[in-house]
């Protein structure tokens, strides 16, 4: 079996469509965070979480009006289900803590848990909690930004060395776009930044530059046979040498990941949908975003290992088939 | 041809080896099977969210160790002025790194200076102020050695509570970037409240002779000496018989908590639950030397700054007391535990807390678990019908992959969290990419009429570069998120990290000596089912 054993397709003319096509989508998602904001969950915002399991069926009706009525602020406390229905798990979220110094940091906890009791709920088991002081929730959302940035800067420079920057340019440029459409859509469909969700944004990072690489270095290797045409050219045949590999890792991590998302259980939900999301347009910024960009970037200057700039300006005619 | 033989022993051999580490514990613990003490005791290790237990994080105020040693440095400087008989205005504490000397005679300034550097110079800075003030500061230096020491000694003493709690296999490690605090995991405890308590009291406890008191108020205390403090004094105060009581006591402790040798739970002669201790050698003789001054006045037991009890000295005591008030059983025993491991240096609060309950992590593992079978089927199904005869190749690198990992994590003790679950699924979908890679490469060598040996090198060869470069980005991004993260996180770099590893052990040599070994059995006109 065979798919796309001779693709032929002007990926680099379509890069000015492709580009505002993404520009659309990002300014989409900036707007709708600049509107409703980045939801954050406990790790970065603090606050509480507290998971009961009842030993009866719980209407999340009757939990929310316990709360306001047993607890100060409990009106405002978010309650959703956790996990399968037939567990019985409910989370909920309220976005203080108790005070960290000179006090009790589960103090909020502890509330909920007594305003449950007094709810005439039937009987509840806390099995789970999560306080989130302030300081630890600034710390991690500052150590969450250094590490995206840090590992970016680490992958540009890398690139750089191995290729050469326009292509790290490219590559930078790509992983920026695919964060940036994951972002958009976990807003959209309201999936709260977690440390998991980070982990997922760091693992994006990665997974799409390792996709732009393998495009990249099929590049450099033509360059060689190919010393007499201009760059477009060269990056539209590797893409198209390279397109059934782009798309069967692609297709093939959306199956695990897809597993991951609807097998994986409540804590990975996020992660795995940050994946998702994230391979998707990791694929698409691969085929027509990297490449452009490094297009671009380089304009008219010589390429490192190409003696002369390129001869022909700008092509519209079709890719050629392999050059060896 | 013995070239291949050997190839394949050492996959055999390799293969063997994780399986027996990583893989045989866990099936043995699940279905029963007979094994060995020396692998039980590799098994995977699994992380809190998995497994149940408490996460937390505290902040040692190391400013009050440091508060506390300007004190002491500031009350020792009164003390030597006042015994070479130099009148000063007063000793003022402004910070927890300075305090202020006011009022020195000019005429007793040279005394003040040596006296001054005879206590102080070693560890504060002097600088003049007007009218006869000088401010000392401390040390840069000093200050963080103590603040660094401050934070060693608290995580030793929660060390031993933990231990003396009977918790197993607890991680207590330093934290974050501010260099104050504290991590401390304790796997499977369920009396979260009790566990918080006992790491988090501070226990200073020190006993003071009484100069004045018990009084009802504060006022009452002070009417004695006109209404006001006198030098070397300090309030404080304790339940009486009937609702607070203030004590007015020496300032400098007769003993204090570090000259404790033991603590233990006893009665008092009321019957009633108690701290009984003994003190060390050298504890003994400064006790005895205190109370044999002191006969026939009361002695304040003071714990965290809050007196306990103050029984009136009835003769010499030497090296053993106790310490009775309205306690629990259970409070007893609390309090002689940490008694006996020592007191903090400073008061912590807690910044996290996390409780994951077992029924949570067992749940936790089970979908995870569910999760990736279901996604190792689908891909496992997938290669095959696409690549066939390679497909083969593809599964065996994966399974042999994964069980490498397994192997690898449980040998070096590294832990399994429930991303590192999901860094499992990600290893999966790299080690077919890498195989998904080779096997492109061979159908375009193949489709540019290359003899099939020759199509098998050059790919290879070719893709090796492509897949190191790959792997050194994706490495780069795992080393940030290590980096950077707590437990769970750190579980999904460490995962994915070894998952890269051995990602490059399986692709390029395990899936070409699979290659080879089909070439091999039809030597005459070799074809590839790709």
């Amino acid at each position: 079996m065979q798919i796309f054993s001779n693709a032929n397709y002007d990926f680099v003319r379509w890069r000015w469509h492709a580009i505002a096509l993404s520009a659309l989508l990002i300014a989409a998602g900036v707007a709708l965070m600049a509107t409703r904001g980045i939801p954050k969950g406990v790790d970065f915002e603090g606050g509480t979480i507290v998971i009961v399991k009842f030993d009866q069926e719980a209407e999340l009706q009757g939990v929310r009006s316990a709360l306001s009525a047993g607890m100060p602020g409990g009106g405002d406390a978010i309650v959703q289900r956790y996990g399968p229905a037939e567990n019985r798990d409910v989370m909920i979220r309220v976005r203080r803590t108790g005070e960290e110094v000179e006090g009790n940091l589960s103090q909020e906890a502890d509330a909920v848990v007594a305003a449950l009791q007094k709810g005439n709920l039937g009987n509840i088991e806390v099995v789970g909690t999560e306080i989130v002081g302030p300081v630890i929730g600034e710390q991690l959302r500052r150590q969450g930004m250094m590490a995206t940035v840090l590992a970016l800067a680490g992958i540009l420079i890398y690139i750089a060395l191995r290729f050469q920057l326009s292509f790290a340019v490219g590559a930078v440029v790509a992983v920026v776009h695919d964060l940036a459409i994951v972002m958009s859509f976990l807003v959209f469909f309201e999936y709260e930044l977690t440390l998991n969700v980070i982990a997922g944004l760091l693992t994006i990072t990665g997974y799409s530059v390792n996709d732009t690489i393998v495009v990249f270095d099929r590049v450099r290797e033509n360059m060689r046979a190919m010393r007499r045409d201009n760059l477009a050219h060269i990056v539209n045949v590797a893409v198209n040498q390279t397109l059934a590999r782009t798309l069967i890792t692609a297709g093939t991590t959306v199956l695990s990941v897809l597993a991951l998302f609807i097998f994986g259980g409540e804590v990975l939900k996020g992660f795995a949908f940050t994946m998702l999301v994230g391979v998707i347009a990791g694929t698409y910024s691969t085929v027509f975003i990297a490449a452009a960009i490094a297009i671009l970037w380089q304009g008219r200057k010589p390429m490192k290992g190409q003696a002369a700039p390129p001869v022909v300006t700008e092509t519209r005619r079709p890719g050629r088939r392999r050059a060896s | 041809m013995n070239n291949i033989r050997w190839k394949v022993l050492t996959i055999v051999g390799v293969f063997i080896f994780f399986f027996m580490v990583g893989v045989y514990p866990i099936l043995a613990s699940r279905y029963n099977l007979p094994e060995p003490a020396w692998l039980r005791a590799q098994e995977l290790k699994l992380g809190l969210d998995l497994k149940g237990g408490v996460h937390l994080v505290l902040r040692v105020h190391t400013e009050e160790a440091l508060r506390t040693s300007t004190m002491t440095t500031g009350e020792q400087l009164r003390e030597a002025l006042q015994a070479a008989g130099v009148t000063i205005g007063g000793v003022e504490v402004l910070s927890p790194t300075a305090f202020r000397v006011s009022g020195v005679p000019q005429d007793r300034d040279q005394e003040f200076r040596k006296l001054a550097d005879d206590v102080a110079a070693a560890n504060y800075e002097r600088s003049p102020g007007a009218g006869g003030a000088y401010d000392f500061t401390m040390r840069p230096n000093i200050a963080n050695n103590m603040r660094e020491d401050t934070v060693v000694q608290a995580q030793q003493t929660i060390d031993r509570r933990v231990n003396e709690l009977g918790v197993a296999e607890p991680n207590i490690s330093r934290y974050g970037q501010t260099n104050d605090q504290l991590l401390v995991q304790l796997p499977g405890v369920s009396e979260v409240a009790r566990a918080k308590e006992v790491i988090r009291s501070t226990a200073q406890l020190r006993l003071n002779i009484v100069e004045a008191g018990p009084a009802s108020t504060e006022e009452a205390l002070l009417a004695s000496s006109g209404g006001k403090l006198p030098e070397g004094m300090e309030v404080l105060s304790g339940a009486g018989s009937e609702g607070t009581s203030f004590y007015m006591v020496r300032r400098v402790a007769a003993i204090t908590g570090q000259d404790l040798r033991n603590a233990r739970a006893e009665m008092d002669e009321m019957g009633r639950p108690a701290v009984g201790f003994s003190l060390t050698r050298e504890g003994a003789t400064k006790f005895s030397r205190v109370t044999g001054d002191n006969i026939g006045r009361f002695l304040a037991i003071v714990l965290d700054n809050r007196v306990q009890s103050a029984p009136r000295i009835e003769g010499r005591i030497s090296d053993q007391g106790r310490i009775s008030g309205n306690f629990t059983q259970q409070e007893v025993a609390d309090l002689s535990l940490i008694l006996r491991s020592g007191a903090l240096p400073a008061s912590m609060s807690y910044l996290e807390e996390r409780v994951i309950g077992p029924s949570l992590g067992a749940d936790s593992i089970r979908s995870g678990v569910m999760a990736s079978l279901i996604g190792l089927t689908l891909v496992v199904l997938f290669m095959l019908a696409y690549y066939k005869g390679a497909g083969v190749n593809a599964v065996v690198a994966l399974v042999m992959n994964l069980v490498i990992l397994i192997g690898f994590m449980a040998y070096f003790g590294a832990t399994m969290t429930l991303p590192g679950i999901a860094g499992f699924i990600l290893t999966m979908g790299i080690g077919v990419d890498s195989n998904v890679l080779i096997f492109e490469r061979i159908k375009e060598e193949l489709a540019a009429q290359r003899g099939v040996r020759a199509a098998l090198n050059a790919s290879f060869s070719r893709v090796f570069l492509t897949l190191f470069d790959t792997h050194v980005t994706s490495l780069i991004a795992a080393a940030f998120l290590f980096q950077f993260g707590t437990g769970p996180i750190r579980g999904f770099a460490t995962t994915l990290t070894i998952g890269l590893l051995t990602n490059l052990f399986t692709s390029l040599f395990v899936s070409k000596t699979l290659f080879e070994l089909t070439l091999r059995r039809q030597a005459a006109t070799p074809r590839l089912s790709i």
